[in-house]
């Protein structure tokens, strides 16, 4: 990737999945560029097919039509191993329900992604830890974390792979409040420290408005 | 990459040890009771070959003395003069180890020194005057003798030249004579020339291997079972481990691990826990055989004259199969699991699908599977033929059962739940069908093993009251007498009415009848025979026709092997045909038999004489004293029929103590496999019983209800496995027996054995609900509580 190619390239974008009454369009015809370091937030009802489109971002599913360009890889046409490549490498994504490894230990969890591409810098992962306040957590287990600790835990691993494109689901949808707050600043520090480009899905307009740019999917169509 | 993925799979195994231990242990087991009856096979295998090579028992006519144990060595140079081909042997002890010597130039055998053809002279062996054995042996006979290492001869024998094992014993005469295979047809009879030695026939000693195989087949089919049922733990585990990692799995594939490379992993990991659970099982394996071997080993002497090395060895054999196996059971196991992470989607729900409900389309290929199986195993019993065969139909009738169990337990579960009145009855009674399906391998695996055990237990016992019977018919005669010439023969039955002994004198004859290679016995029909043999099929005047020369009657293993029943002719001589009046039962012999009477068999062979009597007497230790002081009969000839008899029943009883060992075994291995599944579940089963402690249902009282339903799944199964068990003895004693020994026995029911057998099953399985019921009892409140705080 150059500086001028764009961190996520969207381009026509189509999804169609198959329902109880027939087919069902959740995307039609997306346009979407993303540039590096640029933070962007998509909103959008439920079943507007934000998560859908997230998904297809990161390769973790496939369009029905359209181009899809992650850091320079054109993820059209490429098998499902050449996708878990270039999101190994290039893309991380913060899940809603922060899918963190039961049985790895917080510090292992947090350099997981970072060592599945070869790069874990433990300088940098004890930094992200201790910026996010999980020092003294580093050596518990997930099943012992409250929900707005593992969702850091979440987001360190997401960091500490310094992935050119990260991708949020809903990253403060299971927290209160004040944590949500907490841990979207963190997120925002994170991200404008290292350069990535973000996507973040979000339902709620405080949040959104937090980005740096806002998209609102309706009906599988951009507004 | 491979590293970090790898230490993330591991992390599982090591963030539950239970799974872990369940996982190595089942697979343990499983190895352990395979490799272990493998281990024993193979030694005996081992010793039956070296023990041909070494002694060449059965190989070739001997001579032996009359008396004592030695033959003078004029004897040899005399028959050797007078035409006879013979060979010297010599045999002795010394410093706790038998020698064995022999002339290599005239020796039809070479007693297991192969270094001697290596040598390509025999020359080098006469003049170099020294011993050969294995390396235990050579130890033992300590530095005065100079031994070459042969590991081809059988332990605790060394073998070397007549004059060098001669001079080594400080003796100048022989134990034996082997007589070679080609004689020249004139040469005076070894009566004129040695009487006082006697010429015993190889044919009297039947190839071991051969009579052995059935035996080790039974042992290898136990081996497999207790296989079977070691593998249901590390299915089960395996399943669980594989469900509990769905999210993980997930989540990998979405950091970036491509799915072939997740898989291979995997595979990996499941190899590499196969062969240390394997690596434990075969040492334990080598335990159970050292074990066990004793017992094996006098089982086979005691049965077949069968020589066992009493050491075992590491032979790559039974290690390496026991190795293979297990890595492909593990492999077969975890297969399923792998093919469905396969074709997971992606974003796939990553909550663990209740483990205990992921049946659905599993029922319906069960009862299809099942069905299968069955119906498999009904038509090897109609068609089938062969051993081979016969194991096919045990393995597809077992297996079908255990498949079947889970789908009939389901509706008594309904029946139940159907007929309970108390809320908590109804719950306890639709809980207890939820919980099956999670149970259901452990419980498929009690079903074998208690099937197993009945199926055993009544074949080893109705063989015990038919061998019982049949000693009291066949072993009628109170004193039988061997004669070593036919005037000593004659003299016998002149002194038996003087002596107050009724004489049955046996003509013994080795001939054909229906292909089938036969001892014809010529008998004197009277009242012993008439009042004792019983039969398993007649004419009403069986005897009558025997002793009338007008029919015969076969044992069952030939009538069996040659397709003959009553009515059927048979040849019992060059153009002499005689129908079958009966059929008789004969347990423990190999051979088939046909018997006529005693003056037909005159007519037929008159050259034939009679050497065995049957003595029938009121007074036994009188009559042998008579004999031996009288008409003298050395007493080794004379066999008095209490001994015999207990003789006999020592050799049945320690024939089954391995069975009986690995029965236990097994049962404990299913007991086992309950308790892990239990273990495992147990931490499942705190969120499905939150909400009924949270309705106020004690700790305490669930625990207990926990134990009381482990007690009723173990006495459903116990009901199941009184007819699969039943069957299973059906096939033992009617197929797998009449194809292994060549006869049938009679099939006796054994209820008291049963009820006990099912009480030990529910005792087991009470203990395994134990430990998991006394943790769930102890589960903190908050730990139930958090089920609620994690519902969204």
């Amino acid at each position: 990737m150059t500086q001028a190619d764009p961190a996520l390239f969207l381009c026509g974008v189509q999804k169609t999945f198959a329902g109880a009454d027939g087919p069902v369009r959740v995307l039609g015809g997306v346009d979407l560029t993303l540039a590096p370091g640029e933070t962007l937030a998509l909103t959008g009802e439920s079943g507007s097919g934000k998560s859908t489109l997230l998904h297809i971002a990161g390769g973790l599913e496939v369009a029905d039509a359209g181009t899809v360009r992650v850091a320079g890889h054109d993820l059209t046409g490429l098998s499902d191993s050449d996708r878990a490549v270039v999101r190994c490498r290039d893309v991380a994504v913060i899940f809603q329900q922060f899918n963190l490894i039961p049985s790895l230990n917080v510090a292992d969890n947090i350099a997981f992604q970072a060592r599945l591409a070869g790069r874990a810098d433990m300088v940098l992962i004890g930094d992200l830890a201790a910026r996010l306040g999980l020092s003294d957590q580093m050596r518990k287990y997930p099943e012992a974390l409250s929900g707005g600790q593992q969702q850091r835990v979440a987001i360190a691993r997401a960091i500490a792979a310094r992935p050119q494109v990260l991708l949020a689901d809903e990253p403060t949808g299971n927290l209160d409040e004040s944590t949500a707050v907490q841990v979207l600043d963190q997120l925002l520090t994170l991200v404008a420290d290292t350069g990535a480009a973000l996507l973040l899905v979000t339902h709620s307009p405080t949040i959104a408005a937090r980005m740096g740019r806002r998209l609102h999917l309706s009906r599988g169509v951009l507004a | 990459m491979t590293r970090a993925c790898l230490a993330a799979l591991a992390s599982h195994w090591r963030r539950n040890p239970l799974q872990s231990f369940a996982f190595l242990v089942g697979l343990a087991l499983a190895t352990a009771l395979w490799s272990g009856v493998q281990a024993i096979n193979a030694e005996a295998r081992a010793s039956y070959d070296a023990a041909v090579a070494t002694l060449g028992d059965g190989q070739f006519d001997q001579i032996l003395p009359r008396a004592g144990d030695r033959i003078a060595q004029q004897d040899f140079v005399t028959l050797r003069r007078a035409g006879w081909l013979v060979s010297p042997i010599i045999e002795g002890r010394l410093d706790g180890v038998r020698l064995l010597g022999f002339d290599p130039l005239s020796s039809p055998a070479r007693f297991g020194v192969e270094g001697m053809a290596e040598a390509g002279d025999p020359d080098s062996f006469l003049s170099q005057g020294q011993l050969y054995a294995t390396a235990e042996t050579a130890q033992a006979l300590g530095d005065g003798v100079t031994v070459l290492v042969e590991d081809t001869i059988t332990p605790g024998i060394a073998v070397g030249d007549v004059g060098a094992v001669q001079q080594l014993l400080r003796r100048g005469d022989l134990s034996r004579l082997l007589v070679q295979p080609d004689q020249p047809l004139r040469r005076p009879a070894l009566e004129d020339l040695a009487p006082h030695l006697r010429l015993q026939s190889a044919s009297q000693s039947a190839d071991v291997g051969e009579l052995t195989e059935s035996f080790h087949l039974n042992l290898t089919a136990f081996g497999l079972l207790s296989f079977a049922v070691g593998l249901f733990i590390v299915y089960s585990t395996i399943g669980l481990a594989f469900e509990q990692r769905r999210g993980m799995v997930r989540t990998l594939r979405a950091l970036g691990v491509p799915l072939p490379h997740l898989i291979t992993l995997m595979v990996a990991e499941v190899v590499a826990l196969a062969l240390v659970g394997a690596g434990i099982g075969v040492v334990l394996g080598y335990v159970i055989a050292a074990l066990l071997l004793p017992d094996v080993a006098g089982t086979l002497r005691g049965l077949y004259g069968a020589e066992m090395a009493g050491t075992l060895q590491f032979r790559v054999s039974w290690w390496g199969s026991g190795m293979a196996i297990a890595v492909l059971g593990a492999l077969a196991a975890a297969g399923g699991r792998l093919w469905q992470i396969a074709r997971m989607p992606l974003l796939a729900s990553a909550r663990p699908r209740a483990w205990a409900m992921t049946l659905g389309n599993a029922q319906l290929v069960q009862g299809v599977g099942a069905l299968g199986l069955l119906l498999c195993a009904g038509a090897l019993a109609v068609w089938g033929s062969g051993l081979v065969a016969g194991f096919a139909l045990l393995g597809c009738f077992l297996i079908g059962a255990a498949l079947a169990l889970p789908l009939l337990v389901r509706p008594v579960l309904a029946l139940a739940e159907g007929t309970a009145k108390s809320p908590v009855a109804r719950w306890f009674w639709a809980d207890t069908r939820q919980q099956l399906p999670g149970l259901s391998l452990a419980l498929m695996a009690l079903l074998l093993a208690i099937s197993a055990n009945i199926g055993v237990a009544t074949m080893v016992s109705s063989f015990r009251l038919t061998f019982v019977a049949f000693l009291d018919q066949r072993l009628a005669p109170e004193l039988y007498v061997e004669a070593e010439t036919a005037g000593q023969a004659a003299a016998i039955e002149a002194a038996a009415p003087r002596l107050g002994a009724t004489a049955l004198p046996l003509l013994v004859r080795d001939t054909q009848v229906a292909g089938q290679p036969t001892r014809l016995f010529g008998v004197r029909v009277g009242p012993t025979y008439r009042e004792n043999w019983q039969f398993l099929a007649a004419t009403p005047s069986a005897w009558d026709q025997v002793a009338a020369g007008t029919a015969a009657v076969a044992n069952e293993q030939l009538a069996r092997r040659a397709g003959l029943w009553i009515g059927d002719l048979v040849e019992v001589a060059p153009d002499r045909m005689l129908p079958l009046a009966a059929i008789v039962a004969d347990y423990g012999n190999p051979r088939g038999q046909l018997v006529i009477g005693e003056a037909l068999f005159q007519s037929l062979h008159p050259e034939v004489s009679a050497r065995q009597f049957g003595l029938r007497t009121d007074d036994a230790a009188t009559l042998r004293r008579a004999l031996s002081d009288e008409v003298g009969i050395a007493d080794s000839a004379i066999t008095d029929q209490v001994a015999l008899k207990a003789f006999s029943m020592s050799v049945f009883d320690r024939t089954f103590t391995v069975t009986a060992a690995l029965n236990v075994l097994t049962l404990a291995v299913a007991g086992f496999a309950m308790l892990m599944c239990l273990l495992t579940l147990a931490d499942l089963r705190v969120p499905q019983l939150a909400p009924v402690w949270a309705l106020g249902l004690t700790r305490r009282r669930i625990g207990q209800l926990e134990v009381i339903r482990a007690l009723v799944f173990a006495g459903v199964v116990c009901l199941f496995a009184l007819p699969v068990g039943l069957g299973l003895a059906w096939v033992l004693l009617a197929i797998i027996n009449v194809e292994a020994f060549g006869w049938r026995l009679p099939m006796y029911l054994f209820p008291a054995d049963y009820a006990r057998l099912g009480a030990y099953a529910i005792l087991a399985a009470g203990t395994a609900a134990a430990w998991p019921a006394i943790r769930l009892m102890r589960v903190p409140p908050n730990a139930l509580l958090k089920v609620f705080a994690h519902e969204h």
